[in-house]
């Protein structure tokens, strides 16, 4: 087999980069250890021009084992803006709060890596292993200020259940094999078609009373496969209800790891959900919609309320997440085994959700490391007359905010309207009227959030103005540009976006025309 | 009529001056006030422009501007969704009022000092908002907009308002957005049902929506439109809001914004969904006509002076309702008159509020008396806000209420007599705010009040000229808003087009 090793270059040189760090640091030990930080982040935005540019047009399946495709391409470049905003965010912080530097990049690097082979995946065991990465690679980080309990207490119980939630998923893994004797997407997708017609013809020989069930038939074993398989992920996403872990990691994670945790974290496992939904199991949609579509509502309810009594803005950043996975569930719900074209536009809708919502949580949080770094305070009272002291800050976390609540103006509106649009078109309207609903009571707590910046005056000892320093001002306003910019014209992305799913249903295309001319 | 450019200028007028004030540093106050001045002039200006060039004889939608924004993508079609403005004989008017409205605004805002350039920021978003309502032709923007309009509320009445304004601003902006939900879910269901691709309202327009869906979905739009516009049992935020808002944004949200829910009704409902109407424009009718009567009894036992305009406000678009209601070509015509004789008649009543209030830093009517002696201007125009209210012949309140009690004697002739009940009703209130405030004994505590500004004297010039105008010289107005009315679908023939022209010596 010939395979074209150099269209994981991007891959090789994230591993290499990440123990480059690490060394670096027992190298350079007089160095001034931010600019373990600036270079990290060079190199992260030199390897995304670079990915973008060279490898866009490139295609090979490795084997069915990786894919490099137009989807893997954009996620590439995606995780790797993510990382890079995180560290530029992260490097005053780090500086002030944290030890040992180039581990805590060399980290973040390696969890970058994840996410790309992540996304790339398309064989179960693969796609496990990275994001058993990038999992490893977070354990490590929300623990990552050792001092300080919370700290300890999130990174203990966000590994305890993501063991468990690897153990569910694998155990899935293993029933799926059990049944298609095989872990590849494109092998699974055939096998699953097979067996639901199976279990369909099963059902309908219980219905008629025959009582003749065909022994080969039936594969109960791979909806249970499936089943697990979506709570393990259910996990990684935080869905309710397996989010518990999320706001007690969120909290005691160091800031710049809350916002990864929260933008990449999540962008990485909804393109393996998307990939592998799309890919292996988009046949058997009529099996799984109904789980996930409850699972989607729930999410969204649950979230959503939960996060009205917050009072620490990390802990309600971890449930506006929550309900914002609520949201990107309903892109899969919309998925179509029957109208391919409709589940390519509502995988579209996912992405373009997806990268909407990470920019602005960056944004968010980028903002809020800004006042932590001046004030070493995250409740929500503590934002109390930032409007005075910071108008800038107060600005972009008021925008964001909106944004997250899907206000006009900001990428919200826009992307929330196409996900839901999606849902409406696959007739879900039930599941559509609840994430409107949804996003109008989040708009309740973030105005809260708001409420504080421009109503009171400043309170306590530090009433002063006080400055941000460049790279994270200049970050925070190309964050805040693009939330704008997709809220307000989000055309060339969506374009994109479009022509990157294309390549996830080309074999659930080929299937349904062979199911229909069988 | 092909110049939509004109069209574009009213978003592009604002917006600029939006951005053109974010870049100036906030210690140049003045700098701020001056270019929202120019550019509410400008606006104003072309609203004029455009409601006079509107060529009635052609009628329907002129000015038409279209630019793609997202197509033939995903869902998307041709035109998927665009940028689409035009105005039609309804919306001329609308715009026209928006200019005038905006324009005073900032005229009464002049002496705003806290925050300058914040309050003009908002003001002009808010001000953005509701043009792009008025004349967006597309189910994505129109909703943008019209979100767009709402939303700057909350930081408004927050930042610069008084009166419980924490408890105002959440109640108004969750209310109206709660409102919104309805009208989202309303569009996805049209956009679905309608499977052409396009959010574009004239393509929608064009398609014939069934029976059962039609009823299904137009209380969607009708109760989420319909709560901006003070929808009986919606309506409790309205006065809460109006007393918590600084004066000009009062302005803007009584004389503007409340008028969006009835146009939303119109544009969304009536033209999108003609065939719910059958079954649910009679209940718009009886809930306005409750909601007149209603809102002018709680007037009457207010003490502060906004909350009695804010339920005045309830009462008077119950009758803008009740117009629509009546599904006749009277009526709505009416109802369309009421919606700019009561957006500038109520506007001018917050200006001169405003303007008594940041002297007398209280609104209760019971302690002020005789303020004839101190500010002959400001009684004078304040009357004038008021017999407008009252339906004084001659002004532009009698005009409209008289097609909207015309249209209705016609269809529900018992609520045109609850109608005429709250009219009355509201000279009771209005005559004994003027006997008992402006006129009466004279509290020797308001000794050192002054008259009004002379930028609040412009403002209410501006406001005063076309309730006037309109009062005796309605035909402007009605040879835009009737052939427009007459050719939406549903729309019973009563009478001729110019039944009340010829009454008011055409």
């Amino acid at each position: 087999m010939d395979l074209e090793y150099q269209l994981i270059i991007p891959e090789f040189v994230m591993a290499g980069l990440a123990v480059l760090v690490i060394a670096a640091a027992l190298a350079f030990r007089n160095v001034d250890q931010k600019w373990f930080g600036y270079a990290t982040a060079a190199a992260l935005a030199v390897i995304a021009v670079v990915t973008a540019v060279a490898y866009w047009n490139t295609n090979d399946d490795f084997g069915g084992v990786l894919a490099v495709d137009h989807f893997t391409v954009l996620f590439r470049v995606f995780f790797l803006g993510i990382a890079f905003f995180t560290v530029m965010a992260a490097v005053q912080f780090a500086g002030d709060r944290l030890k040992n530097h180039a581990e805590f990049y060399g980290l973040i690097v390696f969890a970058t890596l994840g996410m790309m082979l992540l996304a790339a995946s398309r064989e179960l065991l693969t796609a496990y292993l990275s994001l058993e990465l990038l999992s490893f690679s977070f354990y490590i980080l929300v623990g990552f200020n050792k001092l300080n309990p919370f700290s300890n207490e999130g990174s203990l119980k966000y590994m305890l259940l993501g063991a468990f939630s690897s153990a569910l998923m694998l155990y899935g893994i293993s029933l799926i094999y059990g049944v298609t004797g095989t872990t590849t997407y494109s092998a699974i997708g055939p096998d699953v078609v097979e067996g639901t017609r199976n279990i369909a013809g099963q059902l309908a020989s219980f219905a008629g009373g025959s009582g003749g069930v065909d022994p080969d038939g039936a594969r109960p074993g791979l909806l249970i496969g499936l089943v697990l398989i979506t709570a393990g992920l259910g996990f990684k996403v935080s869905a309710v209800p397996f989010h518990q872990w999320t706001p007690d990691a969120y909290q005691g994670a160091p800031l710049p790891i809350t916002a990864f945790l929260s933008a990449g974290g999540k962008a990485a496992a909804f393109a393996f959900f998307l990939r592998l939904f799309s890919e292996a199991f988009l046949p058997a949609a009529a099996e799984w919609v109904w789980f996930v579509g409850i699972l989607a509502a729930v999410t969204m309810i649950v979230g959503n309320l939960m996060a009205l009594q917050q009072t620490n803005f990390k802990r309600l950043m971890a449930y506006s997440s929550i309900s914002q996975v609520g949201y990107l569930l309903v892109g899969i719900v919309a998925l179509d085994a029957a109208n391919i074209t409709q589940s390519q536009d509502a995988a579209s809708a996912l992405v373009l959700h997806l990268i909407g919502y990470v920019t602005t949580n960056i944004a968010v949080f980028a903002a809020i490391i800004a006042f932590y770094n001046r004030t070493g305070r995250d409740d929500i009272v503590d934002l109390r007359g930032l409007a005075e002291r910071q108008p800038f800050l107060a600005f972009a976390i008021a925008a964001a905010l909106f944004s997250l609540a899907g206000m006009p103006l900001f990428a919200g509106f826009a992307t929330k309207f196409i996900i839901f649009q999606a849902a409406f078109n696959n007739g879900f309207l039930w599941l559509g009227a609840i994430g409107v609903t949804a996003s109008f009571v989040s708009l309740y707590y973030y105005l809260m959030v708001i409420k504080q910046m421009y109503l009171y005056e400043p309170e306590g000892s530090d009433r002063a103005r006080f400055h941000v320093s460049r790279p994270l001002a200049g970050a925070l306003v190309v964050l805040v540009a693009g939330v704008l910019f997709i809220g307000l014209y989000p055309t060339p992305l969506f374009d994109v976006i479009h022509s990157s799913t294309e390549g996830l249903f080309e074999q659930a295309a080929a299937l349904s025309a062979a199911v229909v001319g069988g | 009529m092909d110049a939509g450019e004109a069209l574009l200028l009213l978003l592009l007028i604002p917006g600029a001056a939006m951005l053109l004030t974010i870049l100036v540093p906030s210690r140049h106050a003045d700098v701020v006030r001056w270019i929202a001045l120019v550019a509410t002039t400008a606006t104003l200006i072309d609203s004029i422009w455009i409601f006079a060039v509107y060529d009635f004889a052609e009628g329907g939608y002129q000015f038409n501007l279209q630019y793609p924004w997202i197509e033939n993508i995903a869902f998307l079609g041709e035109n998927g969704i665009s940028l689409h403005l035009a105005v039609d004989g309804i919306a001329a008017p609308m715009v026209l009022l928006n200019g005038l409205v905006g324009f005073a605004g900032v005229l009464v805002s002049w002496k705003i000092t806290h925050r300058v350039k914040d309050f003009f920021i908002l003001f002009m978003a808010l001000f953005t908002g509701v043009y792009g309502v008025y004349i967006g032709q597309d189910l994505f923007f129109w909703f943008f907009a019209y979100e767009l309009a709402v939303l700057p509320m909350y930081l408004l009445i927050v930042i610069w308002g008084s009166t419980n304004k924490e408890y105002g601003a959440m109640k108004l902006t969750m209310v109206l957005v709660g409102g919104s939900v309805l009208i989202f879910i309303g569009i996805f269901a049209v956009f679905a049902e309608a499977g052409a691709g396009t959010f574009d309202m004239a393509v929608l327009r064009e398609i014939e929506f069934g029976r059962g869906f039609a009823n299904t979905f137009f209380p969607f739009f009708m109760i989420g439109c319909g709560i901006l516009a003070g929808l009986f049992p919606f309506h409790t935020w309205s006065p809460d809001g109006h007393v918590a808002a600084p004066t000009a944004v009062s302005m803007l949200h009584a004389g503007v914004l409340m008028k969006l829910g009835a146009f939303g009704i119109i544009r969304l409902g009536m033209e999108i969904l003609p065939a719910g109407t059958d079954f649910w424009m009679p209940v718009l009718l009886v809930l306005g006509g409750v909601a007149a009567v209603y809102g002018a009894i709680s007037a009457i036992h207010q003490t502060d002076l906004k909350f009695v305009i804010g339920y005045s406000s309830v009462s008077h678009m119950g009758f803008v309702l009740m117009g629509l209601g009546t599904m006749n070509n009277i009526g709505v015509n009416g109802a369309v008159l009421q919606m700019f004789s009561h957006g500038v008649m109520t506007a001018l009543f917050f200006a001169m509020v405003g303007g008594l209030y940041d002297q007398a830093h209280t609104r209760d009517i019971r302690v002020f008396g005789g303020l004839v002696r101190k500010m002959p201007l400001f009684v004078i125009f304040f009357g004038i806000a008021g017999l407008t209210s009252l339906g004084l012949p001659g002004l532009s309140g009698f005009v409209a209420e008289f097609h909207i009690f015309v249209g209705t004697i016609d269809t529900f002739p018992l609520f045109a007599a609850l109608g005429i009940l709250s009219a009355a009703l509201t000279a009771i209130y209005v005559l004994r705010l003027m006997g008992r405030a402006a006129l009466g004994p004279f509290n020797p505590r308001w000794e050192n009040l002054k008259d009004l500004t002379r930028w609040e004297i412009a403002a209410a010039i501006v406001l005063i000229a076309p309730i006037i105008a309109m009062g005796i010289w309605p035909d402007p107005f009605i040879d835009r808003i009737a052939p427009t009315v007459a050719e939406l679908p549903k729309i019973d023939q009563i009478g001729g087009l110019f039944t009340l022209s010829s009454l008011t010596g055409r």
